[in-house]
């Protein structure tokens, strides 16, 4: 028997529910600990961008209109993805870092698990808390409810890899929105593995897209962009805080960008990050209807 | 050459068609590099081609003339962005009964031209007369072109003079009172054709119908410029590229044989900027070269002999128009829906 020969993996973008290459052919080396070439991942390019942020605004409609139970179902079901692919998130973690990091990957795979079902949970839950009755003087019922805002741009920091991408994700999805992440070319393979999570989870083509690259590159073309409605980031640097402060100037974006996180404690666990990407809507109802 | 006696153009019979080498070559058409200044004036181009189309069961006489007006001018921001100003598009295509409400929106010193679908659009399964009285209606409307449809169920069968003298019928009935002729769009339906075979039979016999009616009208080459067209856009596919290429072919022999020019309509499927430049890269290298009499440069390179009909390739023309003026990309609510 002739030795067998590993069958490696092609790291690819997720954009519309498929794994395309970037249409730039561009690669990312991925390095190990003894600087080895451990993989390569694909470099997005603004075409890639574009692409995605078309895809997540056809599926917007679809997305936004189920019913939040269903929503929640299906980041659960992300979160059960998740769980039984533990090893290879792990896996994809270490790959940079060498083995001895791999008891603190599979806590950070365990955290974003976790992370993934508390945002399941708001899914049919954030309306009624952020919403509310209010009192007017008249005989009208008078309700403020929230619907989502639309496409969100979410911009990783280079690490933890896979828990601020969940953190920074899951509370955007939750509520209706559709999203296109932005993965950083650092370390880029658990990005791309969540694609294969979201691909298998019942999410719509669409509604998540994952872009593995360079921050630098893409973010400005995020910025300008008249069609992503905003942005969920956290620790970008700040020539990339300016060049997004600049772009939603002039065309109005929601944007949230974190300072220092802190990405294992509860404070990532709330509604205050849901509600960000949330359009509060005042309907008057006559009450003796 | 010109002048040659009718039947005996019906002599020639269509060239086989070789699927290969038209799907190859229609594949080479979409790898040019066209780049900056050359992409603008392509797009331009390209916009000013469009027969900015709507064929619903439920257009509605404002439906309609929010179509006009974004013909008339396609983006009112246009100076604002791009820093001139662009449009209008070539004409507008709705149903008949929605002729007189295009002439009265575009007003009596218009730059759009009205098309009209007639002859049972979109089946054509409908007796002669009704098909003729159709036509009739919307030319006495206003319309200044015709987008008939052939009767495909015959002409599968086999009965291709049937086909050809219906065509001919039709465009009798284009002719208006003082004797000008509403110009004729043939639509072949290529998708229910089949075969590229079956394609280039059609066209021919459309083509040599159309010019029928032109001998016996006394009419010297070029000729009425009447089109032929790929599809109504109800049938998938509808416009592709090899299909495109063969009508075009078929166009391209006509005129060398008889100095006479006939237009190409692709229509439906073409919603993209990049796929109406492969298309303008097609028309370049399939009949750009051919120079005609009393023509500044190729004929088929202006809206008077080809158009993209179609309705969302409008937004995607000046989405692109104004990513390449100011590096942003724009959102839809940018643009008024056609």
């Amino acid at each position: 028997m002739p030795e067998r020969i590993d069958v490696l993996k092609t790291y690819k973008l997720f954009i519309d529910g498929k794994f395309p290459r970037s249409e730039s052919g561009r690669s990312i080396e991925v390095r190990d600990r003894g600087g080895g070439v451990a993989a390569h991942a694909s470099r997005a390019s603004r075409k890639d961008l574009r692409e995605a942020v078309e895809a997540a605004r056809r599926a917007l409609g679809g997305w936004s209109g189920s019913s939040a139970l269903l929503r929640g179902q299906i980041l659960y079901r992300a979160a059960e993805m998740m769980e039984g692919k533990r090893a290879e998130l792990a896996g994809a973690i270490v790959a940079s870092r060498g083995a001895n990091g791999v008891k603190q990957a599979q806590a950070e795979v365990a955290l974003a698990v976790d992370r993934m079902v508390h945002y399941a949970g708001w899914a049919d839950k954030f309306s009624q808390v952020l919403g509310c009755h209010n009192a007017v003087s008249g005989p009208y019922y008078n309700f403020t409810f929230a619907e989502p805002t639309g496409v969100v741009c979410v911009v990783c920091p280079p690490s933890p890899p896979l828990l601020s991408l969940v953190s920074l994700l899951a509370p955007v999805l939750c509520s209706g929105n559709t999203a296109v992440v932005i993965a950083d070319a650092a370390d880029p393979l658990p990005a791309a593995v969540l694609g294969e999570v979201i691909a298998t989870s019942d999410f719509p083509a669409g509604v998540c897209n994952i872009l593995t690259g360079d921050p630098g590159e893409l973010v400005p073309f995020v910025a300008s962009h008249r069609d992503i409605d905003g942005v969920h980031a956290a620790e970008v640097s700040p020539e990339l805080a300016a060049a997004l402060r600049v772009g939603i100037a002039e065309n109005i974006k929601r944007t949230v960008v974190h300072g220092e996180v802190d990405w294992k404690s509860a404070a990532c666990e709330s509604p205050w990050w849901i509600e960000p990407f949330l359009e509060m809507k005042t309907v008057w109802h006559p009450a003796s209807a | 050459m010109d002048g040659s006696p009718p039947e005996l153009m019906h002599s020639r019979p269509s060239p086989p068609v070789d699927n290969v080498m038209v799907a190859q070559r229609a594949a080479e058409f979409t790898k040019r590099s066209i780049k900056k200044e050359a992409k603008v004036s392509g797009l331009l181009m390209a916009l000013s081609m469009l027969d900015l189309t709507t064929l619903e069961g439920k257009d509605s006489v404002e439906k309609v003339r929010g179509l006009c007006r974004k013909a008339a001018r396609p983006w009112d921001r246009d100076q604002d962005v791009l820093g001139y100003g662009v449009g209008p598009v070539a004409a507008v295509c709705v149903y008949p009964s929605l002729v007189a409400t295009c002439a009265e929106a575009l007003g009596p010193a218009r730059r759009v031209k009205i098309a009209s679908v007639a002859t049972g659009f979109p089946s054509g399964q409908f007796p002669l007369d009704v098909r003729l009285d159709d036509t009739r209606r919307a030319v006495a409307d206003g319309a200044d072109e015709i987008d008939m449809v052939i009767n495909r169920g015959a002409f599968l069968a086999g009965r291709h003079d049937e086909v050809a003298e219906e065509i001919r019928e039709v465009k009798r009935a284009c002719r208006r009172r003082d004797g000008s002729f509403a110009h004729l769009k043939v639509i072949l339906e290529t998708g229910e054709l089949e075969t590229l075979d079956l394609v280039r039979r059609a066209s021919d016999l459309a083509i040599r119908a159309m010019a029928d009616v032109d001998f016996e009208a006394g009419i010297e080459a070029p000729g009425t410029p009447d089109f032929i067209k790929t599809s109504t856009g109800k049938v998938q596919p509808a416009a592709t590229m090899p299909v495109t290429l063969v009508m075009l072919e078929a166009i391209r022999d006509w005129h060398a044989a008889t100095g006479r020019v006939v237009g190409m309509k692709p229509a439906g499927g073409i919603r993209t900027a990049k796929q109406a430049l492969h298309y303008l890269v097609m028309v370049n290298e399939t009949l750009g070269p051919v120079r005609v009499e009393g023509f500044d440069g190729c004929p088929w390179l202006t809206q008077d002999y080809f158009r993209f009909g179609a309705s969302t390739l409008c937004n995607d023309i000046l989405r692109q128009l104004a990513w390449l003026k100011s590096g942003r990309y724009q959102a839809g609510y940018d643009f008024s829906e056609a």
